[in-house]
């Protein structure tokens, strides 16, 4: 049993740095953690990204820790990805299904050492993760509060570890996990993120968190290095067409409604379902939708014209063929963006499909019927993202 | 001026409710009510100068919104002010705080059991489609399974197709759930006894059954089915009193022209060759109408106001068999300042919600096994609540209005008639329970009142006290309440009809047996519907 605390909302160990740059006031309620919407100005956080370095306290994560000599097979049967592939010092993102191969929640699974990983979540799954367990040799520990994180996203950024004394950061493979002392401790870095750029995520001691945060931002500060809040991560993570889990797709166990939940198929996210495995958890349902179709399709669509297509019917001729989950114009693709969920049969690249627009001005409303296409991917995949050695900008 | 078109026994909500549609649709209704004053179990009493208790039902959720709206009740004074979130206080003098604030009600859940954290948000959903699969059904008249008749043949396959949208594992879960404990159901997500036992509390309020008898899980659904302003599973408090629900709704009876007669205790119902022909008062004075309505409860109706020569025996035979069993008491209880709690900062926004000190469910089964054995529990299940902390018009300010829901009471101690000492014993229990857990509690009371179930019987006419008019497990729900064959409002003389919590969908302030109950009377005169249909979740 953890003490009383009688305290509203929790704060992250950044959050005496984070309440001083936050200079508007706009909070929000990250699961539990008071987390800034914006510090200064949307746009200009979202550009600290894209050209320089921006910073954005990932603590409030849910953070799962996994060890013991199951700790592997274990999270092999729990996740649909074959992460027996993946090595110490690597991360893998991954989802996870429930038996009826509906996805729960995605993350990114951290092999830290022999039979030690750690999975990084959306939603809290604790209990699942409890029964998934049973038969194994593994011991599952919540250490959300227990890890303090940021991510350090940026064309700068791996210039500014190097300042701070990292070296050898530039040869950090995408997906990859490093470590360098600091202070008398460790800081443990993961070339890995939510924006798409070039970028890294730090995971350090709380109790280390604001000297690592001041020496961060002594560091970067020639390379206007600034923290951004979650409306600028929304755009950044838009552009590069990352899915989030509550807004692209409800998780399963948060479903009420028969229908609503979706399987990895039906958000695009086929490529992380290994069959090759014997057993995991979803195999069967999702082998038999492999079999006999999908009910849904995830689309990035291109939209014309310049008005974000958010919360917009989406047509294929008369029929209504489905709904945008995100959508936004893309400030550095210069390009207009929607993920949608469309009946499978119009999911094909190429597929010409019509978006019904409501935009206000002035408080008037209009409509447009948006001509989209669907499109491979991302709008946003600059070659830095993948360069190694990191470039330096 | 003795003839009526119509004649509804009884001024509860429900009476009244049936009453507003009936006169909303131009008949000439009367109402008849025994006591002095209206309200039936929904009422506010100026008990102690000053002090107004709301002496039976207490709190307000089911109230069905389409009929607030519908009879315009916040017009005729009716404020529905929800309240959020509640406290288990456990024996060793911590407690378990269920915040109306998501993420702070899964962090203070994690405090006990961080597994428990993340099976609460499955919890959440697996009830909240149980919820969703009932609350269609609430302003409908069930089916008779075994008609052929378009209607039932409509709504049975309404029904089905409900139970069909919840897919193969849904359904399994529905029967499940309808049929299983509250404590099974519970202890199939939480491992933490006191969240288990916060929990169970709406699985056995108002019913005469333990933590682990079959049927208790749907009686927390029947907790959880109501709303507040579109929160569904929300509670809040009826500001004046619960007596304003009933003001609100006689005013807006009295509006269509309907009248109200006080100290009118019917003592027969009227029958002449097969056909209801209105009712004869206690005082002996006969009042007519073709339609009689009676909102009192299976028992009471069919064994109590009507000659058993007038009924088939079958009806009287189930109306004996009919499972109405008193389970709890109340106390309503002046405080001359706001009452500390043990650990729980005055501040603390749980101090606005419910309070139990019940902090697992071995020892709430004990409560119940001593309820069988005849007797009052000796560490009762209660819910209480301050509810002056947030309506200020039911005391003086800076004093304070407590009402304590007991659980369990029997409806005779040991076989016999409630004896002045028993009441004191009964009284003193509770009073004792609290004041373990807050000690200025004791010098805070100014005024008392305990009512046992036979209180409750005497004066408001619930049979045995019981609070739903019949117990809510599921032989006595939808097309089998109060009885197969009866369920839909019509009673077994022509023009007798049935309105009350022991109809379809059960107890609680819902005001939706009163609504149903007028629509079927309408259409039996080919009239036109003034009853609204229910809103839609979706």
């Amino acid at each position: 049993m953890i003490p009383h605390d009688e305290t509203m909302m929790l704060k992250t160990p950044f959050h005496s740095r984070i309440e001083a740059a936050c200079e508007i006031n706009m909070w929000e309620d990250w699961k539990g953690y008071t987390s800034p919407q914006a510090y200064t100005e949307v746009e200009q956080e979202y550009f600290a990204v894209r050209s320089n370095t921006g910073v954005f306290d990932i603590s409030p994560m849910i953070k799962y820790r996994f060890t013991g000599p199951d700790a592997g097979a274990y999270l092999n049967r729990l996740v649909t990805r074959d992460i027996s592939k993946i090595g110490i010092d690597r991360v893998a993102y991954t989802v996870w299904c429930d038996d009826n191969g509906q996805v729960m929640d995605d993350g990114t699974i951290f092999h830290l050492a022999e039979n030690d990983y750690r999975l990084c979540a959306y939603a809290r799954c604790l209990d699942w993760l409890m029964w998934s367990a049973e038969g194994f040799d593994v011991t599952i520990v919540d250490e959300t509060a227990d890890v303090a994180a940021l991510a350090v996203q940026g064309p700068t950024s791996c210039a500014i570890f190097k300042e701070m004394g990292f070296e050898g950061i530039e040869n950090l493979k995408p997906f990859g996990i490093t470590r360098f002392p600091f202070e008398d401790s460790e800081v443990m870095i993961s070339r890995t993120g939510f924006t798409g750029d070039l970028g890294y995520e730090i995971w350090i001691d709380p109790e280390l968190a604001e000297a690592f945060w001041d020496a961060l931002f002594e560091a970067g500060k020639h390379r206007e290095i600034r923290p951004i809040g979650s409306a600028a991560l929304d755009m950044l993570r838009t552009e590069t067409g990352f899915i989030q889990a509550g807004v692209d797709f409800v998780p399963a166990e948060e479903a009420i409604r028969t229908g609503r939940s979706r399987s990895p198929f039906e958000l695009g996210l086929g490529w992380l379902v290994s069959f090759d495995k014997p057993v995991f958890n979803g195999r069967k349902a999702l082998l038999k939708e492999k079999k006999e179709g999908s009910r849904y399709a995830f689309v990035y669509l291109d939209v014309e014209g310049n008005k974000p297509a958010e919360h917009a019917f989406i047509y294929s001729g008369d029929k209504e063929v489905g709904t945008v989950t995100t959508g936004a114009w893309c400030p550095t693709a210069k390009t207009n963006v929607a993920f949608a969920q469309v009946d499978a049969k119009y999911g094909k690249v190429g597929q010409e499909l019509v978006a019904e627009i409501y935009y206000e001005r002035e408080l008037k409303w209009t409509r447009v019927m948006a001509k989209c296409t669907v499109i491979e991917g991302a709008v946003f995949n600059p070659p830095r993202k993948r360069q190694t050695p990191a470039p330096d900008f | 001026m003795n003839k009526y078109d119509a004649i509804v026994i009884g001024a509860g909500h429900n009476g009244l409710t049936n009453a507003a549609y009936l006169a909303k649709a131009g008949l000439n209704v009367l109402v008849l009510e025994k006591n002095a004053y209206i309200g039936g179990a929904t009422v506010s009493r100026e008990l102690y100068p000053d002090w107004k208790y709301s002496n039976c039902s207490y709190v307000c959720s089911l109230l069905r919104p389409e009929i607030i709206r519908d009879l315009e009740l916040p017009r005729h004074g009716l404020q529905v002010v929800p309240y959020g979130g509640g406290v288990t206080f456990k024996e060793n003098g911590d407690y378990f705080g269920s915040h109306a604030d998501h993420e702070r009600l899964l962090r203070e859940i994690a405090r006990h059991s961080k597994r428990d954290a993340s099976a609460y948000e499955r919890y959440e959903a697996d009830v909240m489609k149980q919820t969703r699969l009932i609350r269609p059904f609430l302003m409908r008249t069930p089916p008779d399974p075994t008609s052929l008749k378009p209607k039932d043949l409509k709504e049975l396959s309404l029904l089905a197709k409900s139970f069909g949208s919840m897919g193969e594992e849904g359904l399994a879960d529905t029967m499940r759930f309808w049929t299983m404990s509250i404590g099974d159901f519970l202890d199939e997500y939480f491992e933490s006894d006191v969240i288990k036992a916060h929990l169970a509390g709406s699985g056995i309020i108002g019913t005469a059954l333990g933590v682990y008898s079959p049927g208790t899980a749907y009686v927390l659904l029947h907790h959880y089915m109501g709303d507040v302003d579109g929160s569904v599973g929300a509670w809040g408090f009826a500001r004046g009193g619960m007596g304003s629900v009933s003001a609100a709704l006689s005013k807006s009876f009295l509006s269509f022209g309907g009248t109200i007669k006080c100290d009118a205790e019917v003592g027969q119902i009227i029958v002449k060759n097969g056909k209801t022909k209105g009712v004869a008062l206690a005082n002996g004075d006969e009042l007519y109408a073709d339609i009689v309505v009676s909102n009192l409860d299976p028992k009471r109706t069919f064994l109590k106001i009507m000659d058993e020569g007038d009924l088939p025996s079958s009806v009287v035979t189930k109306a004996k068999n009919f499972k109405i069993r008193g389970s709890s008491g109340k106390l309503n209880i002046a405080l001359d300042g706001l009452p500390t709690f043990t650990g729980l900062p005055k501040d603390s926004p749980l101090c606005l919600g419910e309070k139990h000190f019940s902090d697992s469910l071995p020892k709430m089964e004990r409560a119940y096994d001593e309820w069988k054995a005849g007797t009052w529990s000796k560490d009762p299940y209660v819910d209480m609540l301050i509810p002056t902390q947030i309506d200020p018009t039911m005391a003086p300010p800076g004093k304070h209005m407590m009402s304590v829901f007991v659980q369990y009471a029997p409806p005779k101690v040991n076989g016999g008639e409630w004896t002045p000492e028993d009441k004191a014993g009964f009284e003193k229990t509770v009073i004792d329970q609290i004041s373990n857990y807050s000690p200025d509690f004791k010098d805070l009371i100014l005024h008392c009142e305990t009512r046992t179930p036979q209180d409750i019987e005497n004066e408001v006419g619930l049979t045995e006290g019981n609070i739903f008019m019949g117990e809510l497990t599921f032989d006595q729900l939808l097309f089998n309440r109060p009885f197969p064959g009866y369920a839909q409002y019509r009673g077994p003389v022509k023009g007798m009809y049935m309105c009350s919590s022991g109809t379809h969908p059960g107890g609680g302030v819902m005001a939706a047996p009163g609504a149903n109950a007028a629509r079927e009377i309408l259409q039996d005169l080919r009239l036109t519907n003034t009853v609204p249909g229910g809103y839609d979740d979706d």
